[in-house]
């Protein structure tokens, strides 16, 4: 049996983040809206109205193209894309087809292996814009049609047949997502279908210099979904060719369901989309000094960002990157960095402590109440040793919990932490008098009774006794 | 008779307090009342409505005359017009001539329709169309043919042959009509009115309901040169909703007939024309540019008489005539052909039942779609749907619609290189006056030819307009078309005001008989 190579291409589409829809003034936002309330004469297609492009949507895609390294433009032109379907009410759906605003880019992605990381560059073929259509129900023998997601802008962001596995095609989405977020591009969520995805897989005996042929997988709703459903397919086109067959040339659906592709369509049935330039919308001229001024709004992306918080603030790689992952994340994280001067243990309470409130609440970044000032107070008092770190944990939840400021909460508990040498003497007196067996011990030679002491110095300060301070009194006291 | 005035001269008496908009508004409906029915114009009547908008203008005009600013006025305050019911009008029905929109209530008005409607207009009715405008002589109309006011057994053009008779019957004052392919221009000759296509761009087409959206444009049907020059200064202008409507100011068009005299000078051609050739310093008349294509076999030789002494009459009042040449003029007719029904194909996709007009069910979404559209279209119609898929479809879109994309691109390129000659085209209107009701109904590629001389202006974006300049042995008019460049409105109505000012077609009115309206 020859070892074969597996060939995916992706073609992913995303919702854009827009207050209004791509050829109407109609709210995109319908989540949650009754059916066929975010509607107008534009998208529901009314006789005699006509579509004007979102200036937004352009520049939303036109960053996405740039930070998939694209060439953008220099012309654009919107093409009409025919078909019958009760969710598109026009009968066609603008897209783009000849010239789409962005065109021959990358995207670098990581691939875990024995020696750590492998870098991998996927190519880009085209970004490009297009509108969303209508949402239908099926109920009880009827269908019923809302228009509200009908004219939301989508990007549509196609690749060259350059993954070889399906851990690679998991990769890519997970770049293309973590990209799209921080750019603010969209929300690019598969569960809720902001991000939806299509694949063609195809495979080869390893040698053969051209292309099997493809098979294109839709209905692909989440990343496990891809990747089970490319596994799936790649296995089902070796088994066909080891028994002697032909991979014919489909379009195939996912069955989530049952874990396996069914025939939606085959190349006979294939529909002929009959696409020209919209005549309605004049070609859009992308002048360089627009596209200058896009990429100079282009945030640092999250690679970028990582390689500069291991160089300039000194952090571990994995820190790094686990704080560059979110956009949001990131800017709090320097703005808590910034407030306090010292990045790497503001780094570790972020990643610590911070994560695992936000995990057991459930709360973004976004709805967290502790401002980076507030949270730089509390640093301070852990540095300039008012307050001992396990008070600074419990300060830190109800900070957390309240959005309150730390010295207000340090004081309403009383967490102040002693370094008064005299006030602590007294402690530390207090308890080696009460154990005297156990200081006798102590100094015939059982060293470990030491942090047994500390504890017990603390307990009497109510954890108040800055460790410092007691530890040397400690030692002292003992020594008699 | 009221009905029979002019835009202008029934806004003169208007503001001279000797008539009310209610009294010529009547005067008009009175007038419909009396020959629509064998006019057959409109399609919908709105009485109550224009009677209400009328009262409002005189209201108005009273208000205006009370605080003496009465030059503050649109000319079209109180004015009884139609409008061609592809146009929308808010609340009112809007066919398209078609079963499939039978039912249909525009819930919006089309900006050109918000323009009149905000310059006081009345709004009198909708007028008969061929099926969504794809037509020469209103026989392609779901309903019923217009008849030609000249001689009610001929045809009044199309698609605007409705708007067409409307304005030759007196039925109105002036009318909205559309353009795709000369179907403004076509019926103005035939009914021996006025007909006014403005450059593409120049009027916003939202809310005209798209045949061909990159040949589409709304134009005037006018009883006289100044009044198209007053509705054109109305409805033209840059609309946000319109992304093809160009953003360029609007020109006072009446200023451009107030320079113009009865002689051709140079006075007559506005600064904006060609500025660059000339100097204030040498002046020189405007030069005419004559088709050789446009005079060829088949021509009804009466219709190329009137037109070569109607360029002569241009010639006696002081412009230059050249022969020009348009080479590819004889490719218009298949690439319009290719070009219009391949965007209507898409543009009439949204008739399948779902969200408004007619609805028969299926079984399923595709037997819905089968029975909704094969019931509500009518064959000229299905007729182009399935040319312009065929156009569009994989493996001959090359050769049809890209190839038509690139013949198109020759034309325009022919007037370009005729229009750096030249001021202004002239040439026939229509090879043929008026044909007979039925005797091209049944063979579409006769019909086709009906816009021969009408087609390449519409490939080419420009603008055109047909004047009267004579009628046939049968008394049947004949129309001149003038041709001028890219936002040359101005230019094209001081020559197409110059030469109505020195000939008298256009006051001549058909010998219509009214019927006694019955008991």
């Amino acid at each position: 049996m020859p070892i074969y190579e597996t060939i995916i291409g992706l073609e992913v589409h995303a919702q854009i983040l827009t207050r209004s829809k791509m050829f109407c003034a109609c709210s995109a936002d319908y989540a949650g809206a009754a059916p066929n309330t975010h509607v107008c004469p534009v998208c529901m297609a009314l006789p005699g109205s006509l579509p004007v492009i979102n200036r937004a949507a352009v520049e939303k895609t036109i960053l996405a193209g740039l930070a998939l390294h694209c060439t953008i433009g220099p012309e654009a032109v919107f093409a009409r894309k025919n078909y019958h379907y009760a969710d598109l009410p026009k009968g066609y759906q603008i897209s783009q087809y000849e010239l789409p605003l962005c065109h021959d880019g990358w995207i670098e992605i990581e691939i875990p292996n024995e020696t750590g990381n492998r870098v991998k560059r996927i190519g880009i073929t085209r970004v490009h814009l297009e509108e969303d259509t209508g949402k239908l129900t099926h109920t009880g023998g009827a269908s019923l049609v809302d228009l509200n997601r009908a004219g939301v802008p989508l990007l549509e962001i196609v690749t060259e047949p350059d993954m070889r596995s399906p851990e690679e095609a998991h990769a890519y989405l997970t770049m293309l997502q973590r990209i799209l977020r921080y750019l603010g591009v969209s929300t690019a969520d598969m569960e809720k279908g902001a991000m939806r995805c299509e694949a063609n897989v195809s495979v080869r005996p390893v040698g053969q210099a051209q292309f099997g042929t493809k098979v294109e997988v839709k209905n692909l709703n989440s990343f496990r979904a891809v990747v089970q459903a490319l596994e799936y397919e790649v296995a089902r086109q070796i088994a066909v060719l080891e028994s002697g067959g032909k991979v014919v040339q489909v379009t195939m659906g996912w069955d989530e369901a049952h874990g396996r592709t069914v025939v939606q369509r085959t190349k006979e049935s294939a529909d002929d989309y009959r696409y020209f330039p919209e005549p309605d919308l004049p070609p859009l001229v992308i002048e360089p000094a627009w596209v200058e001024a896009l990429a100079a709004r282009l945030p640092e992306l999250p690679d970028a960002k990582t390689r500069r918080f291991v160089a300039e603030l000194g952090l571990h790689p994995r820190d790094a990157a686990l704080l560059a992952e979110d956009r949001g994340i990131a800017e709090y994280f320097e703005a808590v960095a910034r407030e306090s001067g010292d990045a790497k243990t503001a780094a570790n309470w972020i990643t610590g402590e911070l994560f695992r409130l936000m995990n057991t609440a459930t709360v973004e970044i976004a709805a967290v109440k502790i401002t980076p000032a507030a949270f730089a107070a509390l640093m301070r008092l852990v540095a300039t040793g008012q307050i001992n770190l396990n008070s600074a944990k419990r300060v830190f939840a109800i900070m957390f919990e309240t959005g309150r400021s730390p010295d207000e909460i340090v004081q309403e508990l009383g967490l102040a932490q002693v370094s008064d040498a005299d006030v602590l003497a007294a402690a530390v007196a207090a308890v080696v008098a009460r154990y005297p067996d156990e200081a006798a011990k102590y100094r015939g030679g059982k060293e470990t009774l030491f942090n047994w002491f500390l504890g017990q110095v603390m307990r009497e300060t109510r954890g108040k006794g800055n460790p410092a301070v007691v530890r040397e009194l400690l030692a002292k006291a003992l020594k008699g | 008779m009221l009905h029979e005035l002019s835009v202008h001269a029934a806004a003169e008496m208007l503001r001279a307090g000797e008539i009310s908009s209610v009294e010529l508004t009547e005067a008009v409906l009175d007038r419909i009342c009396a020959v629509d029915n064998e006019i057959k114009a409109y399609l919908t009547l709105l009485p109550e409505e224009a009677l209400a908008q009328a009262a409002a203008a005189d209201r108005h005009l009273a208000a205006a005359r009370a605080a003496g600013n009465m030059a503050e006025l649109s000319p079209l305050l109180g004015i009884p017009l139609a409008i061609k019911d592809v146009i929308s009008v808010e609340g009112v029905r809007t066919t398209c001539g078609s079963q499939i929109l039978e039912n249909y209530i525009a819930p919006f008005h089309a900006t050109a329709v918000e323009k009149l409607l905000a310059a006081g207009a009345v709004i009198l009715g909708k007028t008969n169309t061929d099926e969504f405008a794809m037509g020469s002589s209103t026989e392609n109309s779901a309903y019923f043919t217009t008849h030609n006011p000249w001689d009610l057994e001929r045809v009044p053009g199309g698609s605007s042959g409705g708007s067409a008779a409307a304005v030759a019957a007196d039925e109105c004052l002036a009318a909205l009509g559309t353009d795709t392919g000369g179907s403004v221009r076509q019926p103005a000759s035939l009914c021996g009115i006025v007909g006014l296509k403005p450059t593409y761009g120049r009027v916003s087409r939202y809310g005209l309901i798209a045949y061909g959206s990159s040949l589409d444009q709304i134009g005037v049907l006018t009883k006289d040169v100044t009044d198209a020059a007053l509705l054109l200064g109305t409805i033209a202008g840059h609309d946000p909703r319109d992304s093809t409507s160009m953003d360029l100011p609007v020109p006072d068009y009446t200023a451009a007939l107030r320079t113009s005299n009865a002689r051709l000078t140079s006075d007559a051609i506005p600064c904006t024309a060609h500025a660059s050739h000339r100097t204030p310093s040498h002046p020189r008349p405007p030069r005419i540019g004559v088709p050789r294509e446009y005079f060829i076999a088949g021509i009804q030789p009466e219709v190329e008489t009137a037109v070569r002494a109607a360029i002569q009459v241009l010639a006696d009042l002081g412009a230059e005539v050249h022969e020009i040449s348009l080479p590819h003029t004889d490719l218009a007719l298949p690439v319009y052909y290719l070009i219009a029904p391949a965007e209507a194909s898409a543009n009439l996709a949204r008739y399948d039942g779902i969200r408004y007009g007619l609805s028969v069910p299926g079984d399923t979404l595709w037997e819905g779609y089968r029975r909704t559209r094969g019931q509500g279209f009518g064959p000229e119609v299905k007729r182009r749907i399935m040319l312009g898929a065929y156009a569009l479809s994989a493996g001959y879109y090359d050769a049809y619609y890209l190839k038509a994309q690139q013949v198109r691109t020759l034309i325009r390129q022919d007037f370009e290189v005729a229009l750096r000659q030249v001021d202004v085209i002239a040439c026939p209107t229509s090879p043929t006056t008026a044909f007979r009701i039925g005797e091209k109904a049944a063979d579409p590629l006769s019909m086709y030819l009906a816009d021969i001389f009408t087609l390449s202006l519409n490939l080419a974006g420009l603008c055109g307009i047909s004047v009267p300049c004579g009628f046939d042995a049968a008394g049947l008019p004949i129309g001149l078309q003038l041709m001028g460049g890219a936002f040359q409105e101005e230019t094209l109505l001081a020559v197409a005001f110059a030469y109505e000012q020195a000939t008298a077609w256009h006051r001549q009115k058909p010998a219509l008989v009214a019927s006694s309206p019955t008991e």
